[in-house]
């Protein structure tokens, strides 16, 4: 299965995962700082920042795009209960 | 209270307050207990140029606040709504505001525009809002408000508005305390220190990295009245409640405070529970193997012995803890539900958990406990560990071995560098 790594910069820890894991998914087991409210793309507290590696997740869908821009998210800032990741990238809370 | 008693009270040149009084609460939002009630505080700034209303009441006081309003402002003068914070006991009278001042323009902070929604559920979705950041202002003519983003405080949506030429910073929940005194200002009102301390502890306490956050862009502006959303008004030496918060969230800084800089060492807790003593074996040899680490403080306590709330700071500033239960009728006991039902007020988030426990045949206490933990948004790097009945020489080695893994969590592997990377895998992780 393709691997990639994902690293989250807050608690400096990197994470080789099977690609198309959900950065929620890692990040709550890790404990990394990225909290989470509905998991379902809808609450916008899951927003995280991507230090590196933008193309390295999946694209945001219309919906993703619509919450995103309802919590002001600012350039390269995406949710990590929709985010899939398909190679290396870095991410924090927003 | 009778319409006709509903006066405004000015606060400062042209500032008035228009909340409302509601002596008969006891408990609030279902975690807070108050022996005389509370007030929604909520303010009308006249400028040269138009109203500014701050903040609402509470729903079932709308009246109250409406009459306020009437004695400073005529509807058509009300040219903004600034809301501070969007919990239902600030923004309960907003949609009838909204209703009978519908030219005003609604400003909050960047991240209320989505939980407005959700909070007012508009059927056209048509709501206008205006959006700012911390330096962001709005101008009444002669005076401006200018806005303080202070998410978490204790919402993510929550600001504080400064009244520029005036010096009042009208602060939402923050310096807010659940104390009604119709006497209003903290030089007339009756002893509300405890009210003010309690009321951090169980509302800001959780946000204490927020906290500082805040004061950053609280400390440096000049202050002459505080005005918050519950409670006195802060007129006498105000900043003396800023120096609070301050001294309230320096203590215990836990995570955010890395070891290396830290002159204490890094503290583990171990806490168990034990009927026959196998538990107990476990705890002990735990503690004998972290303790074999070096740079790390090991606590042992038994939680028969003991109340929960003493422990709470403890927790707060421990860098790990470790929970040994054995599982009786299928579950850990309730001493540890206890404990970890008491958390609320802290925040556990980034500590390192750990569980273990001896058991008969079918042991769930100890998954039951780590899963509990993650939810607590601890980091459970080291997986439990569960031994049946009496621990053998062999099984107390294992203890040993567990207590220093979850050491070695803490410190970071002591032959690699702190900067090192550290790489995992995903499957290694817990499930
Ligand atoms: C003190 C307090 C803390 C809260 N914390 C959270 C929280 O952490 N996450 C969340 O999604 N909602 C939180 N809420 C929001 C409540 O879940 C929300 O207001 C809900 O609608 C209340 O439901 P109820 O009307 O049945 O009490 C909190 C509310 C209060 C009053
Ligand atoms: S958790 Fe709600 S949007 Fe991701
Ligand atoms: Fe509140
Ligand atoms: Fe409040």
């Amino acid at each position: 299965m393709a691997k990639a790594k994902v690293t989250f910069q807050d608690i400096d820890q990197t994470v080789n995962v099977p690609a198309g894991i959900r950065v929620i998914d890692v990040s709550e087991k890790i404990g990394a700082g990225i909290i989470y409210g509905c998991r379902e793309g809808d609450c916008g507290t899951c927003m995280m920042h991507v230090v590196e590696g933008w193309n390295n997740l999946t694209e945001p869908s219309v919906l993703e795009e619509k919450v995103l821009r309802e919590n002001m998210a600012s350039r390269h800032d995406r949710l990590a209960c929709q985010a899939q990741i398909i190679g290396d990238c870095t991410v924090k809370p927003a | 209270m009778s319409e006709h008693d509903c006066n405004a009270i000015e606060i400062a040149p042209g500032v008035h307050w228009i909340g409302a009084l509601d002596p008969g609460l006891r408990s609030f939002d279902m975690i807070l207990r108050t022996a005389n009630g509370t007030t929604y505080n909520a303010y009308a700034v006249r400028g040269s140029d138009g109203v500014a209303i701050i903040d609402t009441v509470k729903a079932e006081f709308a009246d109250e606040f409406f009459a306020r309003l009437a004695h400073v402002a005529r509807l058509e003068e009300i040219r903004v709504i600034v809301l501070n914070h969007l919990e239902p006991d600030h923004t309960g009278a907003l949609p009838e505001l909204l209703r009978r001042a519908p030219q005003a323009r609604l400003i909050i902070s960047k991240r209320a525009p989505a939980m407005l929604k959700a909070l007012l559920k508009p059927t056209d979705d048509a709501l206008d809002v205006e959006v700012v950041d911390t330096g962001d202002e709005v101008s009444l003519g002669d005076r401006r408000l200018r806005f303080l983003n202070t998410p978490y405080l204790h919402w993510p949506d929550t600001q504080c508005t400064y009244l520029v030429e005036q010096q009042v910073l009208f602060s939402g929940d923050v310096f807010g305390c659940h104390h009604c005194d119709l006497r209003l200002f903290n030089d007339r009102v009756g002893e509300f220190r405890f009210s003010f301390d309690y009321y951090y502890a169980h509302i800001m306490r959780p946000f204490k990295s927020h906290v500082r956050d805040a004061l950053k862009l609280i400390e440096p502006l000049p202050l002459t009245l505080i005005a918050p959303a519950h409670g006195p008004i802060l007129r006498e030496r105000p900043r003396r409640y800023v120096t609070r918060y301050r001294e309230l969230s320096s203590s215990g800084e836990g995570f955010d405070r890395p070891f290396e800089a830290n002159d204490q060492p890094a503290s583990l807790i171990v806490f168990y529970l034990s009927a026959y003593g196998s538990t107990t074996r476990m705890a002990e040899a735990v503690q004998a193997g972290a303790e074999a680490v070096p740079g790390l403080r090991v606590s042992l306590y038994d939680l028969e012995g003991s109340e929960i709330a003493p422990f709470i700071d403890l927790i707060e500033e421990a860098d790990a803890l470790a929970f040994g239960s054995p599982t009786v009728n299928g579950d850990a006991v309730k001493p540890i539900w206890d404990l970890l039902s008491s958390l609320g007020g802290i925040s556990l988030r980034g500590k390192i958990g750990a569980a273990f426990g001896s058991y008969g045949w079918s042991g769930e206490a100890v998954p039951m406990i780590e899963d509990r933990l993650r939810g607590l948004k601890m980091r459970v790097p080291v997986s439990g560990l569960r031994l049946q009945l009496t621990p053998t020489a062999a099984e107390l080695d294992a203890c040993r071995a567990f207590g220093r893994q979850i050491a070695e969590a803490m410190t970071g592997t002591s032959n690699t560098s702190v900067s090192a990377e550290r790489v995992i895998d995903f499957a290694e992780l817990s499930p």
